[in-house]
């Protein structure tokens, strides 16, 4: 099982969080803890533990005391900008778990064309449909790119014949919206961020 | 109005996005969390919009915020209503908001029952995929009951979309809702075999998720997984059905055998590193399950381990890792094979990785000996020396101290060097583990005897330099190792070499810096101490010394006295005010040291760690019962300053202590005594009756071991350790030669005899002896503990319910609960409802309604079902006499027909456990396994005979009959057999049948009218159509009013269907139509005509039967409704395949509209007195049955429920869709029965009340 998949930059930024297990509780004080800021927790626990590690060490790690428990596991993988690290359980195999991290910027890349980390700040919930194409409840549902990405263009096609969810006038005068912003936020000191997605041989 | 649309766009446009949110938030950097909360501002505006677009954009928006750590959960009703909505672009948004932010506690989740139900059995794809993403999220017991059986139907879903979706969600299904997963099991199982390689993917996922918390009960698969292990070559199914083997094997060892040849064949073929590692891994999982039977496997483990060998090797840090991993597996039962590669894992210690690092730790734990023990701790001290961080130098820590402590100290042969290397690791900086160490010096010196003079001394040393513990705030960790030296010097301070110095290292004035519970810990010994000294002094001629110390004592406590921790300042005070009546009787030359010392006479044995837990409760003593009342809570509070105000003034209550004289002292030790001998808590000071080792020998024989004093004990902070290995060495060394000139003389005598083959090389592990007798002492027990091993198992463990065997025949009581649409009307179950009603607001909320009117149908259902159970007794006691197979008349009947599996399975579970006695057995040798796996495919034939026996035999005419069932007309009661087995098919977990068995079956037989007496049967499912292939039978139409009311959807019925395949072909292609009329429709999926056919979501292989449901939109209600359909479906054969068609005529009777709703009899008078009604009646004449059976009868057939009854007259309620009301009184007297009915809607009452007369009619 997958427990958790999240998303984040180098500086720890949350781009995409997604729990399969409701953590609620901080592991060592009984005091009741919000889920939202046990996801923090976690959230910064692991970007602690996985900011340090060099890139050329490997990619996984024992779970961090929050995420707890010998049986867990944090895989991850680090492209340009971003990390993705998935927590998951010892009936994943840890090759196996790489490589599906693979098929899913993979498949980023394919849905979005060149994916920078730019279409996963401003599109988390795209991200999220196509995350559900391939992970459901926790459990590795699909793992061939083609079909993950016929899927997810089937169901933006309906979006799309149902107008969307912003539909045409909003966009004409999101012009207008952004006259009040003092400049217009499109190149936001983010440099190079293309996530370059290596080719590797298939496990 | 339309100027308010217009304004609502307007405002519309100018509402942010997701993607404007965003750029917002990264605008304002230095104020996000302001900008924030005016973001939500504007959202909780938004959400009170009507505007289903606005409202989903505003969800949208707070999943991200959610992501952010901001607290959603406020909005949780929000998201319902946008998860509601039709459109699948909301839709999608509010399932995504509710996975990200629903929990088990969210209260709103009941609400979304039906939304969920309707968006499963929607006829487009996404939205079921959609509801089942989202719902594999934040499923819950309570979903997972009522919508389990809809998921089992969707596992059959035409889609592999839907499907594979379907079966992953099972897994979720099965945690929260155990019951399941026996109903569940066979079509699961059958996933494995499904033509498409998603779904089969999806099938071996949840079944490995499965057996790896309870694989025994899944040993039965074995061969299935065999056959798919060697046939598949999707590389993610083989590593989950390797993985799984790896769980399946230590129960079966014969599996292993049977599994080893294709493995190697796979480490040999394949190319994919993580499927070679994962056969390793299982090959190695064989191995161990094998380790005690089978000798001949060293090839299967070399290779393993040059496999692994060159993956740790390997440049990539990935498969370094894993390879270390699964090293550390083969090392607990074939350490040798790993310790060879010693060499290999000290390198991995010098990795620039911490994982990898990590990973070599762990492995070294089992590469111990008593032979290299030291060598490998002092490599691993030189790492604590270079290590940089902290977390990794704690890990070497840890890992020192378990390396060395394991299996009671088994490696250790020189307590000595250990004391030493435990005095090393206080040298660390900053270390979080100092209680650690602490811990590890007290047990050792209280578990081995013979150490204790060596570790007071080091201790003493320790406390004398204290200082540089305690210098630095920052080491503060390490200073707990102090409690331990101080107790340490205590407790055994006999063997203390100058009692005097150390005791006036415990009272220091710096001391006091330390931790409080240290502090008391010094106080307390230190009193210790000073028995000792007394009573080392007393015997000399001069008093002087002792009386300095008793005077030393007197000058240093008052420091103590003061402290702010309540434990020293108690204990100082005790402890001086015994010291200045001791220096008064000094004074006087009386002895005191013999007194003085009596108070800490005694020993200390270890405990087990379980010992407490271990106690049986003595019986009669109810542990939960209180003691005294529980105050209240104002109580509580008047307390608690008076604790504060005794703190204030202690000193004046303390004196009082000191002042007991020796005589009183003296008795309440006795009686103390006393008490402990009967108290199985206390550990007493005589030997235990369960220690296993050998007499331990009293303190003055424990021996004397001479420490070589070239070692520098007085320096402490000096690597020292090393000296003891080298020691050790020397001491090894004239141990062998001694051996050897033993071994000499004896070959000398021997040599007459045969050569002796015993070689002098390298010692082996029993070659070495201990120092000195390790005495290490065992943990004491209760005395009456009993002996268990479930401590571990945590009682949590939620699959610990899934602990369920699969193989046995399903009962009848494990059915799925299957939403009913009937609901006859129990008295008292709408009582309740009606009290429920009441207690809510006057207007409830659909959907609340709509929960409990499920609840009351699950309760009814469970009483029909029980009374359905005894009429198919009867049945059964008939069929006998007549049946062929009388022999099996017993088991089939209860099977569902719809299950050929379920149904195979009970005569097969023998035959199936002894295929896998046959399959394991049959192929002893490995070469043969392809022969192996035909006969596994092979050894299901045997059963299918049975299976279509079982089939074929409910089909039988059955000749003799009840009294009533005679009566009824031929039609009627073929209809009757098959809702049977349509009950049957409704697995329901209900309890009552047990107990209902016997009984009710009696008062059926004799026909005899009493209040108890069971209703008959009854069911809304009627034949439709039927030919020579296959049989139609549909439910009364059910209405699903849409949740949303307000969300312009319009009324709908849903239709569900049976198709029985009656042939002996298998059945395909099935395509349902329906001609529409003006009034009703059949929905069909977007983009298809409308006079396109739905397909039907299954095939149906021969006697198989499925459910499917189709949804129609009708426009007006008041008047029944009669649609013409047709079921196109081809027929195949082994050779030939044809194209039948089957005409059908569906009738929407005006009673099909009407829902179950319950009324409060308040509400109902009301309603009557307002006058909007048009009033009718009719009048039955004729009817024999009892009055309550009229009203079920009502209640059921036309989804009335009874609003109040007085003796034979009783008001019913009911309401359309589209909200008519429908009032019923019913007055009986004799055959007569007259109804008076109310409703709104003059056309809908003359047709309801004339269905009502028809049904009267029939019987």
């Amino acid at each position: 099982m997958i427990k958790a998949i999240l998303i984040f930059n180098n500086h720890g930024k949350p781009r995409l969080i997604r729990f399969y297990q409701y953590f609620h509780q901080a592991a060592q004080d009984t005091s009741y803890c919000k889920a939202e800021d046990m996801q923090q927790q976690i959230i910064r626990e692991t970007f602690h533990l996985v900011s340090k590690r060099d890139d050329n060490v490997c990619n996984f790690l024992e779970g961090g005391s929050l995420i707890g428990g010998s049986d867990y596991k944090l895989i991850y993988r680090h492209y340009a900008t971003l990390y993705f690290v998935f927590c998951v359980d010892s009936s994943e195999s840890e090759l196996g778990i790489l490589d599906l991290i693979q098929v899913f910027v993979e498949t980023l890349d394919k849905c979005f064309e060149n994916v920078c980390e730019l279409d996963l700040i401003f599109h988390m919930d795209k991200v999220h449909y196509i995350l559900q194409e391939v992970v459901m409840g926790g459990m590795v549902l699909e793992t061939n790119m083609n079909e993950i990405v016929a899927q997810v263009e089937v169901q933006n096609r309906m979006e799309k014949s149902e107008g969307g969810l912003s539909a045409a006038p909003a966009r004409a005068v999101s012009a207008v919206k952004n006259m009040n912003l003092p400049e217009i936020p499109r190149n936001i000191n983010i440099g190079d961020i293309n996530i370059k997605v290596p080719s590797l041989s298939p496990f | 109005m339309a100027l308010k649309i217009v304004k609502g766009s307007i405002d519309r446009m100018f509402d942010k996005n997701l993607q404007d949110l965003v750029r917002g938030i990264r605008n304002h950097k230095e104020d996000e969390a302001k900008y924030i909360s005016t973001c939500i501002d504007e959202i909780k505006q938004e959400l009170k919009q009507d505007n289903i677009a606005v409202k989903a954009n505003a969800v949208c928006k707070l999943t991200y915020l959610q992501m952010l750590g901001y607290d959603v959960s406020w909005a949780a009703f929000n998201i319902v209503e946008v998860m509601s909505s039709s459109k699948f672009t909301y839709k999608r948004i509010g399932y995504l908001a509710a996975s990200q932010c629903f929990h088990e506690n969210t209260d709103v989740i009941m609400l979304t029952t039906n939304q969920i139900r309707k968006d499963l059995s929607s006829p487009n794809q996404y939205d079921t995929g959609v509801a089942l993403t989202g719902l594999s999220c934040f499923v819950t017991p309570d979903l997972a009951r009522d919508l389990a059986n809809d998921i089992m139907t969707l596992m059959s879903h035409t889609k592999p979309y839907i499907r594979k979706k379907a079966v992953l969600i099972m897994y979720k299904v099965f945690l929260k809702y155990p019951e399941s997963l026996r109903p569940a099991f066979p079509r699961l199982k059958e996933k494995l075999e499904d033509p498409d390689p998603g779904v089969q993917s999806a099938a071996v996922n949840v079944i490995c998720e499965l057996a790896r918390r309870n694989p025994k009960n899944y040993l039965s698969l074995a061969p299935l997984f065999f056959k798919l292990m060697t046939s598949s070559t999707n590389n993610w199914v083989l590593i989950k059905i390797i993985k799984l083997f790896g769980a399946l094997t230590p129960l079966e060892p014969r599996l292993g055998k049977k599994l080893i040849e294709p493995l190697t064949n796979l480490i040999h073929s394949t190319s994919a590193m993580s499927l070679l590692y994962e056969c390793v891994n299982t090959v190695i999982a064989v191995l161990i399950s094998l380790s005690s039977g089978m000798p001949n496997h060293s090839a299967s483990i070399q290779l393993c381990v040059q496999k692994l060998r060159i993956l740790i090797e390997d440049s990539d840090q990935n498969l370094k890792y894993l390879g270390l991993l699964a090293m550390s597996k083969i090392l607990k039962t074939h350490p040798k094979s790993v310790q060879s590669h010693k060499d290999l894992i000290l390198q991995c210690l010098d990795d620039k990785d911490e994982s990898i690092r990590l990973r070599a730790l762990d492995l070294l734990y089992g590469m111990v000996s008593k032979k290299n023990l030291m060598e490998i701790v002092k490599k691993l001290m030189i790492h604590v020396d270079k290590a940089e961080g902290t977390t990794y130098r704690d890990e070497l820590l840890t890992k020192i101290i378990d390396i060395c402590s394991q299996s009671n100290y088994q490696y250790i042969t020189n307590f000595e060097w250990y004391i030493s290397i435990l005095v090393e690791l206080t040298r660390l900086e900053g270390t979080r583990h100092g209680h650690l160490i602490a811990s590890q010096m007290l047990d050792v010196a209280i578990r081995v005897k013979a150490i204790r003079v060596f570790a007071v001394a080091q201790m003493a040393t320790l406390l004398d330099n204290a200082h540089l513990l305690t210098g630095n705030m920052q080491r503060n960790g390490i200073c707990e190792v102090l409690y331990a030296a101080a107790w340490i010097c205590g407790e055994f301070s006999e063997h203390l070499e100058n009692p005097v110095q150390t005791l006036e290292a415990m009272l220091r004035p710096k001391v006091a810096t330390l931790p409080g519970h240290i502090q008391a810990v010094y106080v307390q010994n230190a009193a210790k101490l000073f028995a000792t000294i007394l009573k080392n002094q007393e015997g000399n001629t001069d008093s002087t010394a002792a009386q300095e110390t008793s005077q030393m004592m007197i000058d240093r406590l008052p420091l103590f006295v003061q402290s702010a921790n309540l434990e020293v300042q108690e204990r100082a005070s005790c402890i001086l005010q015994l010291v200045k009546y001791i220096q008064k009787l000094q004074q006087k030359d009386v002895e005191v040291a013999e007194e003085v010392s009596a108070l800490f006479a005694g020993e200390l044995n270890p405990v087990a760690p379980k010992a407490q837990k271990k106690v049986p409760v003595p019986e009669g003593l109810d542990l939960d019962a209180w003691i005294n009342e529980p105050p209240s809570e104002s109580e509580s509070e008047d307390e608690q300053p008076k604790a504060i105000f005794t703190k204030e003034e202690p000193k004046h209550s303390r004196p009082r202590h000191t002042e007991v004289d020796e005589k009183e002292l003296a008795r309440r030790r006795e009686a103390r005594k006393q008490e402990q001998a009967n108290n199985p808590f206390y550990i007493k000071a005589s030997p235990s009756s369960q220690k296993v080792y050998q007499e331990a020998p009293g303190v003055e024989h424990i021996p004397v071991v001479q420490i070589d004093l070239s070692v520098p004990l007085k320096v402490p902070g000096l690597p020292m350790s090393d000296q003891y290995v080298k020691l050790e060495e020397e001491r090894r060394q004239k141990e062998r030669a001694e051996k050897k000139k033993k071994e000499k003389k004896k070959r000398k005598e021997k040599r007459s005899g045969r050569g002796k083959k015993h070689d002098s090389g390298p010692e082996s592990e029993e070659d070495i002896t201990p120092a000195h007798v390790v005495d290490i002492v065992t943990e004491e027990m209760p005395e009456n503990a009993l002996p268990s091993d479930d401590d571990d198992k945590d009682p949590n463990d939620p699959h610990k319910a899934l602990d369920i065997d699969l193989d046995k025949p399903l009962a009848d009581s494990e059915k799925l609960p299957v939403r009913s649409h009937r609901a006859a009307g129990a008295p008292k179950s709408s009582a309740e409802d009606g009290e429920a009603e009441n207690a809510t607001p006057q207007e409830p909320k659909k959907k609340s309604s709509k929960e409990k009117r499920d609840k009351k149908k699950d309760k009814e259902r469970d009483r029909k079902r029980s009374k359905e159970e005894k009429k198919k007794k009867k049945h059964k006691h008939e069929e006998k006499e007549e049946d062929l197979l009388g022999g099996q008349a017993e088991e089939p009947v209860v099977q569902s027909e719809e299950m050929k599996e379920v149904e195979a399975q009970p005569t097969s579970t023998s035959a199936e456990v002894s295929d896998l006695d046959f399959w394991l057995s049959n192929a002893p040798v490995p070469s043969n396994t392809q022969e192996a796996a035909t006969v596994a495919e092979a050894a299901p034939a045997p059963e299918a005979p049975a299976g279509t026996a079982a089939d074929s035999e409910p089909e039988e005419p059955k000749d003799t009959e009840t009294e009533e069932s005679s009566s009824k007309h031929k039609k009627k009661k073929q209809k009757k057999e098959k809702e049977e087995k349509e009950k049957k098919k409704k697995k329901k977990h209900h309890h009552h049948h047990h107990h209902s068995d016997g009984g009710g079956e009696e008062s059926v037989q004799n026909g005899t009218v009493e209040e108890e007496e069971p209703l008959p049967p009854m069911s809304n499912y009627c034949l439709l159509a039927e030919n020579s292939y296959i049989k139609m039978m549909m439910e009364d139409a059910d209405q699903v009013c849409d949740i949303q009311g307000n969300l312009q959807d319009g009324s709908q019925v849903v239709v569900s269907v049976i198709f029985e395949n009656k042939s002996d072909s298998f059945l395909k292609s099935m395509e349902f139509n329906v001609l529409d009329s003006l009034n009703s429709k059949l929905q069909r999926p977007e983009g298809s005509g409308p006079h396109d056919g739905l397909t039907v979501p299954f095939q149906l292989p021969p006697g198989v039967s499925n459910e499917a449901r189709f949804v129609f939109t009708v426009q007006s209600i008041v008047m029944p409704q009669k649609l013409k359909g047709t079921l196109t479906f081809i027929v195949k054969n082994e050779d030939s395949s044809t194209h039948e068609k089957l005409d059908f005529k569906l009738h929407f009777t005006c009673t099909s509209y009407l829902i179950t709703t319950p009324c409060y009899s308040d509400a109902f008078a009301k309603l009557l007195e307002s006058g909007d009604l048009k009033s009718s009646s009719v009048r039955l004449e004729g009817v024999n049955m009892p009055f309550h059976h009229l009203l079920a009868r009502i209640c059921f057939h036309h989804h009335f429920s009874v609003v109040e009854r007085i003796d034979s007259c009783a008001s019913m309620y009911s309401r359309s869709i589209q909200g008519h009301h429908v009032c019923l009184l019913v007055k009986t007297s004799g055959q007569t029965v007259s109804i008076d009915a109310k409703c709104d809607e003059p056309t809908l009452l003359g047709n309801v009340l004339d269905e009502i007369k028809q049904t009267f009619s029939q019987c």
